[in-house]
């Protein structure tokens, strides 16, 4: 498999002199097409910086970050935005669409800035929203929308496109268990058709969703998962 | 877990064998639980004999052998249903005494050992997971244990976050350790 995602010996600095904070240390990761890495961290550990440095949001004091083997630093401002409109698909914990703007309209907008004709842009828009079982609210307004309706409407937004990288910040913090996991749920069947996804949280039963689970301390990558075994291994516990 | 009151609950059905209250038994808990049929008729004697079921004497003894839930057993269901589970004595933890241990051993990095139990943790939990995302979505049996034992499982990684953040903060004070604390707080209530 090609990594789709690859940072290597990536660190992060903010400020300088007694205020200096090192938010990432010599971060290695990488992660493959249809793979959905957790990264698990407490408050401050780096997981929103890591997430905002592989989604080309934020530059990275030293190291190298690859999207689909492009060399973020070594692409021209115009190239690294268009790769970022393109490839990259973000969901926030807050959802971040645009209040006036219907569910349709928010899904289509990345997909208009980058060129598409309004009418195209409106049907792969509504495509989405179909595949997430929001075809009924496409004309609904997001103060109309309950809250894992609009985080629905998020990831239609970041997958719409044929994105490769789907890059999610805590994206069921703001839900409740059932509705959060079917959050998680769209968002690994996303990585099933192909996409790269990173998902950051501290919440334990998201992470459990993923393929393999990173765990970030201070600024480092300190453990990660193994391969699961496989579930048939739960049922061979003692009997009653 | 009481097989005694599951068997009663499936006898709340109608009339059943022992081999098909084994089957009924592990298919609605998601065959998280095994349990072998000897087990079940063992079970079954027991209650026979405290007359919470009756058997069916026409179809003889053996394995086709009938049980029913009597009036008494009903009963006997109805108040453990509405019992609460014994949590009120806090179980002897084993992660909570290794962690107090590791406080306590020189040369032991305590946040090692916390990271070793939940990266553990979240591996079982992604085992779960698996098992839910594969099942069957009318499989409510089998979520439901599923989603106990995430809960539960999730419960213990956020005790070691919590451990972890008060040892960052006991370990944020110059010059003092863990191990300092637990000695001053022995002192204080005459233990040691």
């Amino acid at each position: 498999m090609t990594a789709m995602l690859e940072l290597r010996g990536v660190s992060k600095v903010y400020g300088s002199g007694p205020n200096e904070v090192n938010a990432l240390r010599d971060v290695e990761l990488s992660v493959d097409r249809g793979e959905m890495v957790a990264i698990m961290g407490p408050s401050g550990s780096g997981k929103s910086t890591l997430l905002t440095i592989a989604g080309s949001l934020e530059e990275a004091t030293s190291g190298e970050v690859l999207v689909d083997g492009s060399e973020l630093s070594g692409l021209s401002p115009n190239v690294r935005a268009r790769l970022r409109r393109r490839s990259i698909g973000y969901v926030f914990q807050d959802f971040n669409l645009l209040a006036g703007l219907t569910a349709a309209e928010n899904v289509a907008l990345p997909l208009e800035l980058d060129g598409y004709d309004a009418g195209t842009a409106r049907a792969t828009g509504l495509e989405a929203l179909r595949t997430l079982g929001l075809a009924d609210r496409a004309d609904h307004f997001p103060d109309d929308l309950s809250g894992g309706e609009r985080q629905r409407v998020a990831i239609a937004r970041a997958v719409v496109g044929n994105r490769r990288l789907l890059l999610a910040d805590e994206p069921s913090g703001a839900l409740d268990s059932v509705n959060g996991e079917a959050v998680i749920r769209l968002l690994r069947d996303a990585c099933r058709t192909g996409m790269a996804g990173v998902v950051v949280t501290h919440d334990a039963q998201l992470a459990a969703w993923a393929d393999r689970v990173v765990f970030l301390w201070d600024g480092r990558i300190v453990d990660h998962t193994a391969p699961p075994p496989g579930p048939e291994s739960l049922l061979s516990g003692p009997e009653q | 877990m009481s097989v005694r009151h599951a068997l009663l609950a499936l006898l709340t059905e109608g009339p059943k064998f022992g081999l098909r209250l084994q089957q009924e038994f592990e298919s609605r808990t998601g065959e998280v639980w095994p349990l072998n049929v000897g087990q079940v008729y063992t079970t079954l004697q027991r209650l026979e004999r405290d007359g919470l079921v009756a058997s069916d004497d026409e179809g003889g003894e053996g394995p086709q052998k009938d049980f029913r839930i009597t009036p008494d057993g009903r009963r006997e269901l109805t108040e453990w249903l509405l019992t609460p589970p014994n949590t009120d004595i806090p179980p002897r933890d084993e992660l909570v005494i290794k962690v107090l241990v590791a406080l306590r051993v020189p040369g032991v990095d305590v946040h090692q050992v916390i990271q070793a139990h939940r990266r553990h943790l979240v591996e079982m939990m992604q085992r779960y997971t698996h098992v839910k995302a594969e099942a069957a979505e009318h499989d409510l049996g089998l979520a439901l244990v599923v989603d106990a034992e995430l809960f539960r499982l999730e419960g213990v990684v956020r005790w070691l976050d919590a451990a972890d953040a008060r040892l960052g903060q006991v370990y944020a004070i110059p010059g003092r350790a863990p191990a300092d604390v637990l000695d001053s707080q022995d002192r204080v209530s005459g233990r040691r």
